[in-house]
């Protein structure tokens, strides 16, 4: 489990346009560009200074490369990072105010509290 | 000494600033009754005539990260810009820019060390949604310097809601404590039950109507110790997974302190409940006609 660097992903794919746009179209492709050059960078550190141990399990990177925030969900990545990420990729799609959250819900309908713990 | 002129708590909904600037023939049938209920509500800062405002709201993951996560903050900054690229996207929010008060907030930052916080503080802070949506609905000329206090209910571990509580009378006690001539108002904000990116989200209603009855009869009645003996960290995750948001609600509770709010409202809105609470301590520091209404929880 690597709960803090699937947090990290969303957080630092979410606050750059350019990546959420690139998660968007090739999300197994930004995955593995990020995890070998950026999940390591510590986010106000130079380079020279990264940290050397951080890395997803296979079932984070399944979750990642696929877009499936259900199962983002159950692994307790954090909802607020995973649903603000969610709008700016694929609002888009939807005609309806509200149309995507309300889908992102339906989906996640089946589960029942408690929730995933998100602590890191 | 300073006087501590008025306490807001209330709701900070990112959609109030795009909603009410929408044409009434294409605006939401929630829209009207949901600006009138604003206004009203900035009524009861404007006659409280501030000099100053501290205002506490919690950093939605925007500039505090995981690395590196303080638990209670405060910005001593001349100035602070607001909102960020992901809340511009979303919600579009403006970006702005805000005077501070570094004398007030240095004065915080070493009376709430010394009274049992250590807080952490910050020399450039660009404050987010829950400090700026208050502004658009109390303070929308955005003329007066700010303190921004931030407080975490985002990354576990949390503080209990006890400390939250605490360190709202803390900073109430600083405040009547300042050697200044200015009058200040604190202005907080958090939620009420709230569920984000869970599948309660985006219901009709709050995800806990029943929650949300209970908590605005806390917070109207300044009822801290109902409050206490109900909350725990534990017992925040059953009304919505972002009802932590609640404990910022606890804090101004604790800068009230054991009374009645002046003037308490509430509005149902899609997906939250929406409250509007102010606390005048001396009413004798507000001059001019009474105000048209206390709000309809009073």
């Amino acid at each position: 489990m690597s709960k803090y660097l699937v947090d990290k992903f969303l957080f630092t794919i979410d606050r750059d346009h350019e990546l959420t746009e690139r998660y968007r179209e090739d999300p197994a492709g930004t995955l593995a560009w990020w995890e070998a050059e950026e999940a390591n960078r510590i986010l106000n550190c130079i380079g020279a200074e990264r940290s050397t141990w951080l890395s997803f399990t296979d079932e984070e990177r399944a979750a990642l490369a696929g877009h499936d925030h259900v199962t983002l969900f159950q692994l307790g990545a954090h909802p607020f990072l995973t649903l603000t990420l969610w709008i700016a990729m694929f609002e888009r799609d939807f005609s309806e105010p509200l149309g995507m959250q309300l889908e992102y819900a339906r989906k996640l309908a089946h589960l029942a509290k408690p929730y995933p713990d998100i602590a890191t | 000494m300073a006087e501590l002129v008025a306490i807001l708590a209330t709701t900070h909904h990112p959609f109030y600033y795009k909603t009410s600037r929408i044409p009434a023939e294409e605006a939401p049938p929630f829209a009207a009754e949901w600006v009138r209920q604003v206004e009203a509500y900035r009524e009861t800062l404007t006659r409280a005539r501030p000099d100053v405002l501290v205002m506490v709201g919690s950093d939605h993951f925007h500039q505090l990260w995981l690395d590196n996560m303080p638990q209670f903050l405060i910005g001593k900054a001349p100035y602070y810009d607001g909102n960020w690229e992901n809340e511009t996207r979303e919600f579009g929010l403006p970006k702005l820019l805000f005077k501070g008060d570094e004398e007030l907030s240095a004065y915080m930052l070493r009376e709430g060390i010394d009274r049992g916080f250590d807080l952490a503080f910050s020399n450039e802070l660009r404050v987010d949604h829950s400090i700026t949506c208050p502004i658009f609905t109390v303070r929308p000329q955005n003329d007066l310097p700010i303190v921004p206090v931030y407080t975490n209910i985002f990354a576990p571990p949390l503080p209990q809601p006890e400390r939250f509580v605490q360190l709202g009378q803390t900073i109430r006690e600083i405040i009547d404590a300042w050697p200044s001539d200015l009058r200040v108002a604190v202005i907080g904000t958090g939620h009420l039950s709230l569920e984000l990116g869970g599948p309660r989200q985006f219901g009709p209603h709050g995800p806990d109507p029943e929650f949300d009855a209970r908590a605005v009869r806390w917070i109207a009645d300044g009822d801290i110790d109902g409050c206490l003996a109900e909350v725990s960290l534990e017992s925040l995750h059953a009304p919505g997974n972002a009802t932590h948001g609640f404990m910022d609600f606890m804090l101004m509770m604790g800068i009230a302190g054991y009374r009645k709010a002046d003037y308490a409202a509430n509005l149902d809105l899609f997906h939250t409940m929406e409250a509007y609470f102010t606390w005048y301590p001396d009413p004798g520091l507000i001059t001019g006609p009474p105000p048209a209404s206390k709000g309809t929880l009073l």
